[in-house]
């Protein structure tokens, strides 16, 4: 207990230096030293691109930009992955995958899932995890800050940029290549070489030979053993702090090579959080509303322990599958890491699926039947700190409803910061609103009710929760899995496919448009008579607008899923 | 009044008509308005009741199928009625609402339909026609004791006018062409004189036509927050039906059969039916407590736009004071008693039929002067604008004057007298607090001042205080000057004041709150206040207005009342409040109607997921039952919230926001729990 009390307060504590320093340094309106360092560096990336840096984009510019290169950025690495045996930096020999996983794979780290139907180190050369997928671990949180950027830049930033006219029409939001650039340069990339550097220091692999053939100590079922080796830790490093995921070994951080000492598992849950909890006080320095911040943070805050708290419940409590066996102990240790505990798991668990990293150090299909809905519901919801960039820009997206409603209890017609929230708004949100139990409720039925398609290791309720996982895991853009699921198969890569391109874009692009139009409209001043978004009344109807459409959206699946699971268990 | 028993009905008698609660459609008409909206036109504009009503026909057919197989049915047919009764409830809910709005607009269309009209042909001779054939830029003559045909303007001849026909009040109003005061409107009655009128509207586009098509549910345009209201409810609808389809083959893998009929119960009770079946009654019910109020609105978005103004600007005279002037102190000059200063200030004004001669009067006696005075054979010399002064000559040759403080002083030096040192202190002093000060003199003689003030409504600084408290800031717009008008706007309690107004000062204050992304309203009548009225986001033009005035505005108010302004506001706010409030209630309940029902689908196959039933219901039947039973009659029992509005009480908006959502989000999460648990045992003693 007293481990998830300290990584609590380490991710808080760090959080507000972190912060701070994001603002400046993406601030680009203020000149500071920042700049100075690494503006010769961001110079020449804008050069060897061949990126205008300096065109302010509107949003639908904003938005190609950022569809063109992560389509060509999935074209590239489904053909790396294709191809790899045939390319270089590959010297354990490993055969190029199907076309379907490939596809499945190059979507999956494209949008920041990390969702994986192979195993890294049996199934991706050392050019395609190096090159291929922490290009796009690097690329993807990025690109959800950079987003986020823009509609704090426009819609959120209390002395917003000066609209000239409020014509009604979209404003510009800045430029995407700049935003990421500067994102990756000034903020992911420094970082990443700091845990990295750590994480090295505790044992993890970093090196570029080959697997290592060693003699194992017990010698009865084999005499020699393969030890996959490579640049690990850099890959870990980045996984854990750009909520990605994706690890470079099939079992992830329960693996001793990408989680090897207590110390190490400490920073890569410390990892999971930092980024995601510094982007609130980022954004309150960027945008100048604290207290707006403080509110969303504190929801967040509340979210999480919660989710914490009952995950920890859950797996302090024997599995049921071992009651009246000699070797039932006081938790839940199936698929638990022992050196990790139960405790130090279920936080791990928490905190993967607020953040949509979805790295694990053990495995969520072993969890008891109330952890696993915990992990589920996280995920439903999905803000709380959620994805790099995307989520805040959720929590926007719940904002936007809350103020609607808010506002008609006010007296006043639909407005969010003084802008006028009107159909065509309305409209767009309930897009994405839509999309959530459209994509992971249709998609669970149809494999459900189509015979040979589920693949699940489990049949009944635990089955269902298989597949709702991955599909929720996939539209969630987390990544983690329960696993024992058969999910290498053309019906599961190609519908997860569509779960992930959904479940990244309309949630991500919907607030962007959002916020471009709204910022191209008049803004009446707060006062007393305009809701007040820092209020306890509106972090309070913020809060509920988030439990109710999860709960009223999931509810029933949930209790076929997991709370039948646990009524049938029978305690 | 109801005891009517001949068919004709009075103009008094119409206008009772709408006053509301004392006319009641028939539960019959009710009933069959309601069926005849069951046509798939009029529930196609209803996305959420036209799922009810696919649901309906869904378990229709199960039940006949089930008669069919000779099975037990009387669970079917159960389910199938009482969905049948929620979309009829939200018929009539809005049909309800419809019948109200028109008989109060309908009332006065009766007063005007079988109008004739003397229409003056290029010619100059006259024709007469029947008013409904009148179009925009015909000429009409009206002579005492006719009624006006037609909505327009006098362009000729000034008379008095009864209007109680669209306002309810029966005092007599002046209305003269060339002057702000030239707009007259159909129905209305000439009691004096002759006019000449210039009909400015077509046939079907009068005040009245309007305020008939804001209430009639199928010809009704959606205003811009309902609209986006409408898209919300409808996704949500859509949600709840991805729920409810996914679910049969998600229990199928975990081997439970779900029924049909359950199925369709538990999507009725979760799409957002009390808001998506009241949301129609509530656009209507708002438009008819405006035009209760007597405000026209030219369409529903201004009603609305009430609801968000930011910046009111208010016409001082009419608005915040009561229009006229009061004598308020008496202040005399040093070695003069005020009682001799009120005496003769009482001599001088007792023959004055002006209301500041009157004042000065009363508050002579409200003091305390109580002398008799005799003024037999004492000339009254009236006010005239060339004197500035007015007063009594006693038979004696007293002169007594009181006037300006300027003409009096003249008028002493005539006299012989001079103006005593302090004098210039004294009127300053008065002017200084904002009153109007008016010398009084006794011959040569200057006594003192009297102080004139504006008097300030009654209970119009607590009327501030609460538009303050709801965010509103108020702007007084004067013709005084500005010493006057700060110490009126002080008084009065105002945010800000501005004074020798001009309608173009008027225009440029709006358009300065405007860039600063304020909503503004504002009350005009003359024609130069056109382009404020237009330019404001709330333009509340008066009925006895000019024509260009009237078309300036976004609403009209027929009792041409400045103060209504406020009203218009808190109406706005209370159409907004009622759909937020009710939109939350509807969402909140769905927590436990799930508890219902989810357990009861279940159940049957699962009876482990029994646990779930934290009701405790007494069966799977009784349970949904109660359910749908339970979101069917919160429909009717909610129409008299959707009617009136909600409680609007004024309050910041934090403060609103807290009170809204602990009564109607907990409210409405934790009210079915009861209300379910009672109805299943009642259902349980009839099963």
């Amino acid at each position: 207990m007293n481990e998830v009390i300290l990584c609590y307060a380490l991710v808080l504590g760090l959080a507000f230096p972190l912060g701070i320093y994001m603002a400046r340094a993406l601030d680009d309106e203020r000149e500071s030293r920042i700049d100075r360092l690494f503006r010769p560096i961001e110079a020449v990336i804008y050069r060897l691109a061949g990126v205008n840096e300096t065109r302010v984009m509107r949003w639908p510019a904003y938005a190609l930009a950022v569809v063109v290169l992560h389509l060509l950025l999935i074209a590239l690495a489904w053909g790396v992955f294709m191809a790899q045996g045939v390319l270089p930096l590959n010297p354990d020999g490993i055969a190029g995958m199907s076309w379907d996983t490939a596809l499945h794979t190059a979507v999956s780290f494209a949008t920041n899932t990390n969702q994986q139907h192979y195993s890294g180190q049996a199934q991706l050369s050392y050019l395609s995890q190096t090159f291929a997928i922490v290009t796009l671990q690097f690329i993807t949180p990025a690109t959800g800050l950079a987003v986020l950027l823009a509609i704090a830049r426009v819609l959120l930033k209390k002395r917003a940029a000066p609209v000239a006219e409020a014509t009604g029409q979209s404003v510009g939001v800045g430029n995407y290549y700049r935003d990421l650039v500067r994102t990756l340069v000034r903020i992911l990339l420094p970082l990443a070489m700091v845990v990295a550097l750590l994480l090295t220091w505790q044992g993890m692999p970093s090196t570029w030979q080959g697997a290592q053939t060693v003699a194992p100590l017990d010698q009865s079922v084999a005499t020699t053993q393969q030890i996959p080796l490579g640049p690990v830790a850099s890959m870990v490093a980045i996984k854990q702090l750009g909520t990605n995921g994706g690890g470079w070994y099939g079992p992830n951080s329960t693996v001793p090579l990408e989680n090897p000492t207590p110390l190490s598992n400490l920073i890569e849950t410390v990892s999971l959080l930092l980024i995601p909890v510094a982007l609130l006080v980022a954004m309150a320095v960027f945008t100048g509303r604290r207290r707006l911040m403080a509110g969303i943070g504190g929801v967040m805050l509340a979210f999480s322990l919660i989710s914490t708290s009952v995950l920890i419940a859950s797996e302090r409590l024997p599995n049921a599958a071992f009651e009246g066996l000699a070797a039932v102990g006081s938790a839940n240790l199936e698929g638990k890491e022992l050196r990790f505990g139960p405790e130090m798991s279920a936080l791990w668990a928490s905190w993967t699926t607020q953040t949509s990293n979805g790295s694990v150090n053990a495995m969520h299909d072993s969890l008891n039947p109330m952890g696993g809905m915990v992990t589920l519901m996280d995920m439903f919801i999905n803000v709380t700190f959620g994805g790099i960039g995307v989520g805040l820009i959720g929590y926007l997206l719940y904002l936007m409803l809350a103020a609607f409603i808010g506002s008609l209890m006010i007296g006043r017609a639909p407005e969010l910061m003084g802008r006028a929230l009107e159909t065509r708004e309305m409209r767009r949100i309930s897009l994405a609103i839509l999309a959530q139990p459209l994509v992971i409720l249709g998609l669970t039925a149809l494999t459900v009710a189509v015979p040979g398609l589920v693949g699940t290791s489990n049949p009944t309720f635990h089955g269902l929760s298989q597949v709702l996982y991955e599909y929720t895991s996939a539209f969630a853009n987390n990544g983690s899995g329960f696993e024992g699921l058969g999910d290498g198969t053309p019906w599961w890569n190609l519908t997860c496919v569509v779960a992930l391109l959904i479940g990244r874009f309309v949630p991500m692009l919907v607030p962007l448009a959002v916020a471009a139009w709204l910022a191209g409209k008049r803004m009446a001043p707060a006062g007393r008579g305009t809701l007040a978004m820092d209020s306890g009344a509106f972090v309070g109807l913020t809060a509920g607008v988030i439990v109710i459409i999860n709960l009223l959206g999931f509810l029933p699946v949930l209790v076929l899923g997991p709370i039948a699971e646990q009524l049938t268990l029978g305690y | 009044m109801s005891q009517s028993i001949h068919g004709e009905r009075t103009a008094a008698e119409a206008s009772d008509a709408r006053v509301p609660g004392t006319q009641r459609p028939h539960m019959a008409t009710l009933l069959l308005e309601s069926l005849k909206r069951l046509s798939p036109r009029a529930m196609a504009r209803n996305p959420v009741m036209a799922v009810v009503a696919v649901g309906t026909l869904v378990c229709a057919l199960y039940t006949g199928l089930a008669v069919h197989e000779g099975a037990t049915f009387g669970f079917a047919l159960s389910v199938t009625l009482v969905l049948l009764a929620t979309v009829l409830f939200a018929n009539a809910a809005e049909a309800l609402a419809e019948s109200r709005g028109k008989a109060q607009a309908g009332s006065l269309r009766a007063t005007r339909s079988q109008l004739s009209a003397r229409r003056l042909e290029r010619d100059g001779s006259e024709v007469t026609v029947s008013a409904d054939t009148l179009r925009r830029g015909d000429r009409v003559r009206v002579i005492a004791d006719e009624m006006i045909p037609a909505d327009g303007e006098i362009v000729k001849g000034a008379g008095s006018i009864n209007e109680s026909a669209v306002t309810g009040e029966s005092a007599p109003v002046l209305r003269e062409a060339g002057t702000d005061n030239s707009g007259v409107s159909a129905g209305t009655r000439l009691l004096s004189d002759e006019l000449i009128i210039e009909v400015s509207v077509d046939p079907g586009e009068s005040l009245l036509d309007r305020m008939i098509a804001l209430v009639e549910g199928a010809s009704r345009q959606k205003t811009p927050s309902e609209l986006a209201l409408s898209v919300l409810i409808t996704t949500l609808t859509l949600v709840f039906l991805i729920v409810v389809v996914t679910l049969s083959p998600m229990a199928a893998f975990v081997g439970i059969t779900t029924s049909p009929v359950m199925l369709v119960a538990l999507l009725v009770c979760l799409i957002p039916t009390t808001i998506g079946g009241l949301l129609p009654a509530i656009g209507i019910a708002g438009m008819s407590r405006a035009m209760r109020a007597n405000l026209v609105a030219k369409s529903g978005k201004a009603v609305e736009i009430a609801g968000s103004i930011d910046t009111l600007l208010l016409d001082k005279t009419g608005t915040i004071t009561l229009g006229d002037r009061r004598a308020t102190e008496f202040a005399s000059c040093e070695r003069v008693s005020v009682e001799r200063l009120r005496e003769v200030a009482c001599r001088c004004s007792l023959e004055d039929p002006t209301p500041e001669g009157r004042s000065i009067v009363t508050l002579a006696r409200d003091q305390g002067f109580d002398q008799r005075l005799d003024q037999t054979g004492a000339s009254f010399i009236p006010f005239s604008a060339a004197t500035r002064l007015s007063g009594v000559d006693l038979p004696d040759g007293t002169r007594l004057r009181k006037g300006a403080p300027n003409a009096i002083a003249e008028f002493v030096k005539d006299q012989g007298g001079s103006v005593p040192a302090g004098w210039s202190a004294l009127v300053s002093r008065i002017a200084a607090r904002g009153a109007t000060p008016l010398a009084v003199a006794d011959g040569g003689r200057l006594l003192g001042v009297i102080a004139l003030s504006d008097v300030i409504k009654s209970g119009m600084a607590e009327r501030f205080a609460q538009l303050r408290e709801m965010g509103v800031k108020t702007v007084m717009i004067t013709g005084d000057n500005p010493v006057t008008a700060a110490a009126i706007a002080a008084e009065a309690g105002v945010d800000d004041y501005v004074a020798e107004a001009t309608p173009e000062r008027k225009l440029a204050i709006i358009r300065e709150e405007q860039a600063t992304g304020r909503l503004v309203a504002m009350m005009g009548d003359g024609t130069n206040d056109a382009p404020a009225l237009a330019q404001a986001d709330l333009g509340l033009a008066m009925n006895s207005g000019t024509q260009a005035a009237r078309e300036a505005g976004n609403m009209v108010d027929l009792d041409s009342d400045p103060g209504k302004l406020l009203q218009a506001v808190e109406i706005g706010k209370q159409l907004l409040i009622t759909r937020g409030a009710l939109t939350t209630f509807s969402l909140a309940n769905d927590v436990a109607k799930y508890f219902a029902i989810l357990p009861a689908i279940f159940v049957a196959s699962m009876p482990s997921l029994g646990a779930l039933n934290v009701l405790k219901l007494h069966s799977p039947e009784s349970a949904v039952l109660a359910a749908v039973i339970f979101n069917a009659l919160i429909i009717p029992a909610l129409i008299p919230f959707a009617l009136r509005g909600v409680r609007f009480k004024a309050d910041s908006a934090t403060g609103l926001l807290r009170r809204n959502l602990l009564v109607y989000g907990l409210g409405g999460l934790l009210l079915p729990f009861p209300a379910i648990k009672l109805l299943d045992v009642l259902l349980a003693g009839l099963l």
